[in-house]
């Protein structure tokens, strides 16, 4: 019980050292939580397979179904495709922090945890990293897949690399979105149903799979200020050539302000949890 | 940590529309097990949710400990476990990785968790089931494992929720055996239960809630002895018979309860005043075809609670 006589009445001098202790326990919490939920979707790989198989059908659709309809210019149609499903990949991954907090809100675990002494954001942060790491699995999944059906950058692995690079931070900031409704919803049915109509509407707004041209100016004027747009644009600046800091700064605008809207939105949602 | 344990002081919780807790107080002494006996729908879980620092009360204030579950929930959890119907384990891990994660984050430190998940495993006979995935226990295993993933941290006051209800009588019996090892080493312990007789197996006070009220608190031996010292059940061969006899006990001023062909009649005086009864039956009502005198049991008292009979 000393514990409980001594710590709110730690002395000032001691606070740097509480608070250096605080960071180092809010960072292993949250590699403990990433590993379970990690564990737990390696133990439940069905998961794992459709958010893969989904990507897989939309290169064999739109590359060999659709795109010889679709005209680009200046570039071969599976180039500016590969791109479009990078974003859509990591944009129907984050559904799945909604349905995984959704999940653990229903079984009861999420219970368990707020009446743990561990630090409060590790449900959120363990969460995310452990969808990050998925997103890294199965993006690298869909670049062996795009090279499979025909993919190559005229800028070499650099400009590719550095693609992948800004569609996983757009996928780790757009989790956060999802992880507030997952804390809403005690359905992961009900989190799925409402989180994938949203990820539809700003992927097939965007010129993902088709030159923003071909769109009527009203969707245009939605569909080109957006943050997968963004991404997109950015992807193919870096993967295509052509000047493409503004575009990747535009995007990381994008991903990095909604990281810090989203993860506030989550971090208030969770700690006013059972009010 | 004091005399007391766990004390809430005139809690309410609304959900909507639905007033959970309308002003329910309650005491635990600190090293003593309270049960809390209610129906479905009572308070119980909202009750022990707020205690656990999972909810927070519209008004009113409790303390595990001293500290207030609301302003040091912090604190509060560095000395709680819970347990029970609505806190899980991880299906997909197994009983020992459950107990690891559970013990890491409740901060005993990573070789602590290793070994404190083994004595447990032990203690609640899952040792032989440790490496396989709780998704593939029995009802059972994964309440022990429930209870086992509560007590990592060895905390002082354990809130179970519901620990036995749908279990088998022999995963029971082990339960509650696991609820009297914790409370004889000290641990303050705050249960609910639906079941009367887990109340009276386990608890050394009670508290029957009722529609988000404590309605009346005491020893099992004190609620029974209020309520009455015996019970006489008689028996009538039909309907008509026991309604005569209803009758003539009433008109004698007894206050009997008829239930089909049977009639109880509770009474402080204790046996000896089933002379008077058999008296006032006579020549009024047919004889009865058996006569039993039994002490009262919690269900007693709880029906009489909270169905507004008169308890006496």
């Amino acid at each position: 019980m000393s514990t409980i006589a001594i710590a709110p009445r730690l002395v000032p001098a001691s606070r740097v050292t509480a608070a250096a202790r605080g960071v180092a326990s809010a960072l292993s919490d949250t590699a403990d939580v990433a590993w379970r939920n990690l564990l737990t979707q390696l133990r439940t790989p069905q998961a794992l397979v459709f958010a893969t198989v989904q990507p897989v059908i939309f290169v064999l659709l739109f590359r060999y179904a659709f795109g010889g309809a679709i005209h680009v210019t200046g570039t071969n149609y599976v180039d500016f495709l590969m791109p479009g499903i990078f974003a859509q990949t990591v944009a129907f991954g984050a559904v799945g922090t909604a349905v995984g907090l959704s999940g653990d809100l229903r079984t009861g675990i999420l219970v368990r945890f707020r009446t743990l002494p561990m630090a409060r954001i590790a449900v959120l942060g363990g969460r995310t990293i452990a969808d990050l790491a998925r997103n890294l699995l199965v993006v690298a999944v869909m670049t062996g897949v795009g090279f499979a059906a025909g993919f190559r950058s005229p800028h070499g692995a650099g400009g590719v690399l550095a693609a992948l690079g800004l569609v996983v931070a757009f996928g780790y900031a757009i989790s956060w979105g999802f992880a507030s409704l997952g804390l809403r919803v005690s359905d992961p049915e009900a989190a799925q149903a409402a989180a994938v109509p949203v990820v539809f509407l700003l992927v097939f707004t965007s010129a993902a799979f088709v030159p923003a041209s071909a769109m009527p100016g009203w969707l245009q004027a939605f569909g080109t200020h957006q943050p997968v747009d963004a991404l997109v644009t950015a992807e193919r600046a870096l993967i295509l050539g052509g000047p493409a800091a503004h575009d990747v700064l535009i995007s990381l605008a994008w991903s990095g302000g909604m990281l810090v809207v989203f993860a506030l939105l989550a971090a208030r949602t969770y700690s006013r949890m059972g009010r | 940590m004091g005399d007391i344990a766990v004390e809430a002081r005139s809690l309410r919780k609304a959900f909507g529309e639905v007033q959970a807790l309308n002003g329910l107080s309650l005491a635990v002494p600190t090293g003593s097990v309270l049960g809390l006996l209610g129906p479905n729908g009572s308070g119980k879980t909202t009750a022990i949710s707020i205690l656990a620092t999972s909810l927070r009360p519209d008004s009113g204030t409790a303390t595990v400990g001293g500290l207030d579950v609301v302003t040091e929930a912090a604190l509060v959890r560095r000395v709680i476990g819970l347990a029970g119907q609505f806190a899980a384990v991880d299906p997909n891990l197994t009983g020992r990785e459950n107990l690891r994660l559970i013990g890491r984050l409740s901060q005993v430190g990573r070789r602590q968790a290793r070994v404190r998940a083994d004595e447990l495993l032990d203690s609640f006979g899952l040792d032989r089931a440790a490496d396989r995935l709780v998704r593939g226990y029995s009802g059972g295993m994964r309440r022990r494992l429930d209870v086992a993933a509560a007590l990592l941290h060895r905390p002082a006051v354990l809130f179970l929720d519901e620990p036995t209800t749908g279990l088998d009588p022999e995963s029971r019996f082990a339960l509650w055996d696991s609820v009297r090892g914790l409370a004889r080493s000290g641990t303050s312990v705050l249960l609910t239960t639906q079941y009367l007789e887990e109340a009276d197996a386990l608890a050394d006070r009670v508290a029957i809630i009722s529609a988000g009220q404590v309605a009346d608190t005491g020893t099992p031996a004190e609620l029974k002895a209020r309520f009455g010292t015996v019970v006489f059940r008689l028996d009538f061969a039909r309907q008509e018979a026991a309604q005569a006899a209803h009758i003539a006990l009433a008109s004698a001023g007894y206050r009997p309860q008829c239930d089909g062909v049977g009639i109880q009649v509770r009474s402080a005086a204790g046996s000896g005043e089933l002379t008077g009864m058999l008296r006032a039956l006579d020549g009024r009502a047919p004889d009865p075809v058996s006569v039993a005198v039994r002490e009262p049991t919690l269900d007693d008292v709880f029906l009489s609670l909270t169905s507004g009979g008169e308890a006496a």
